[in-house]
């Protein structure tokens, strides 16, 4: 009964976003691309020349609007509240405000070269090109929507699984415990259990369990290329960075006495690397930092570069297609046939990344606790 | 001296070249990613044609290790990236 309210909640938040942008004519989503702009974007859809440096970065770096389709000479786009912090001011706006002539509004405007490119900066930064004051961005981005969207799926289906075990206390599972009670016995015998030991892996399975679920439906959805799938959540170093922190707190503060033993004196290392300089501990210290920072770039960069690769395979057939149509449609079979090969590689590649997230973070904390063996 | 002349130009707008770096670099993480992955697969390979029963231990092993590999590989391809766009 609550999860029909929830759902019902988050079908009219969705339609109510076109039903703001639609209210007045300034707020409007519905973009003429053909208005005067001096938007560098604009100016090259206009020109017709299609760039494929710019729609792939397009499609993979985050946006302050989401961007559904083009159709003809209008862009139907989900505009999203632009939230700023400057000199102690805090600032609120839709983003289709920016969709005037100036491209700014409030003073605010998207840089477009310098230091701060492709980020919010004042009016007069751009125009003088002097330094002004910092503009924080709190912007509820489309990666945060994004993030929104994967996490409403992820607690009404789960909650929804919890409810029905706690209905049906010893009967078969039913509809989506089938497909869920697999993956969580995976995760919790062969990843958590022969990594963190019997005895102590129960704590650590709510943290496990999610990060797996959570990166797998991202990564899922971005390989999905229309609403609301197709943000590059994953493939966004910040909340691959969020995740690899969470890590390395979990794992710094379940360490037990042994695991800081073993980082400062590390037993079976000869004497001369620690005492006069040293170099072991420091070795060890400078590993507690790289081994989750290796594990934002390994998910941050599986995910991206496989967006970009599917992109340019896309980009192959407009290129050639714009030297002649025929060109474009020949070339394009071929490519088809790559690009799904492509996207089954994407599909496994999704799973394989949100297994080793999680099985590398269930090792590290199972350094972190292990009783050491008694000779 | 026509080949003086090119190693001036050259030298004097040296910048697009310097992004060629870029393309030599992800092509040798292509080659080192390629010879590390192959390597664990003929292992893997080997290993299960000698003890067919562990295959589901060998195949779970193969592909942590695949991805640890394919992880540096990586690290180059964000290198490359920077080069280009920053």
């Amino acid at each position: 009964m609550r999860l029909k309210y929830i759902s019902l909640f988050i079908c009219f938040f969705f339609l109510s976003q076109f039903a703001w942008s639609a209210g007045s004519p300034e707020q409007s989503s519905l973009v003429p691309a053909d208005s005067a702009s001096i938007h560098n974007l604009k100016e090259k859809k206009e020109s017709g020349k299609f760039n494929p440096g710019e729609m792939i970065m397009e499609h993979v770096v985050d946006n302050h609007e989401w961007h559904i389709a083009t159709i003809g000479q209008l862009d139907i786009c989900i505009p999203l509240p632009v939230l700023l912090v400057c000199e102690g001011k805090f600032y609120s706006f839709w983003s289709s405000k920016f969709h005037n002539e100036t491209h700014s509004y409030k003073g605010f405007i998207v840089a477009k070269e310098g230091p701060n490119k492709s980020k919010i900066v004042t009016l007069q930064e751009e125009m003088t090109g002097k330094a002004g004051p910092k503009v924080y961005d709190f912007s509820f981005t489309k990666t945060v929507l994004a993030i929104f969207i994967s996490c409403f799926i992820l607690v009404f289906v789960f909650v929804s699984v919890a409810n029905a075990y706690k209905r049906n206390e010893n009967k078969a599972p039913h509809g989506i415990q089938n497909l869920l009670e697999p993956l969580i016995l995976f995760v919790r015998d062969d990843v958590a259990k022969s990594s963190i030991g019997e005895k102590k892996y129960e704590k650590y399975m709510p943290f496990l369990l999610t990060i797996f679920f959570f990166i797998l439906l991202n990564n899922l959805l971005g390989i999905i290329p229309l609403f609301p799938g197709g943000a590059n959540v994953t493939g966004n170093i910040a909340v691959t960075g969020v995740m690899a922190v969470c890590t390395l707190i979990i794992t710094t503060l379940s360490g037990n006495r042994h695991y800081w033993v073993d980082i400062i004196n590390t037993p079976g290392v000869p004497w001369w690397l620690k005492v006069p300089v040293p170099l072991m501990p420091i070795v060890e210290i400078i590993g507690i930092i790289t081994k989750p920072f290796v594990l934002m770039v390994r998910l941050f960069a599986n995910m991206t570069a496989g967006h970009i690769i599917i992109l340019g395979f896309i980009s192959i057939i407009f290129i050639f297609g714009q030297i002649s149509t025929a060109l474009g449609l020949g070339v394009g079979i071929p490519t088809l046939a790559f690009m799904v090969f492509m996207d089954l590689l994407e599909l496994l590649v999704a799973f394989i990344q949100a297994y080793v997230f999680t099985l590398l973070s269930a090792l590290y904390f199972g350094l972190a606790t292990t009783e050491p063996a008694h000779h | 001296m026509h080949l003086l002349s090119i190693l001036l130009e050259v030298v004097n707008n040296f910048a697009p070249i310097a992004k060629m770096g870029a393309g030599i670099g992800a092509g040798i993480a292509a080659i080192g990613a390629g010879i590390g992955i192959g390597q664990i697969g003929k292992g893997a390979l080997e290993s299960i044609a000698r003890q067919p029963e562990a295959l589901g231990d060998i195949r779970s092993n193969m592909i942590i290790a695949a991805a640890l590999v394919e992880g540096v590989a990586f690290f180059a391809i964000v290198v490359c990236l920077l080069i280009l766009f920053i």
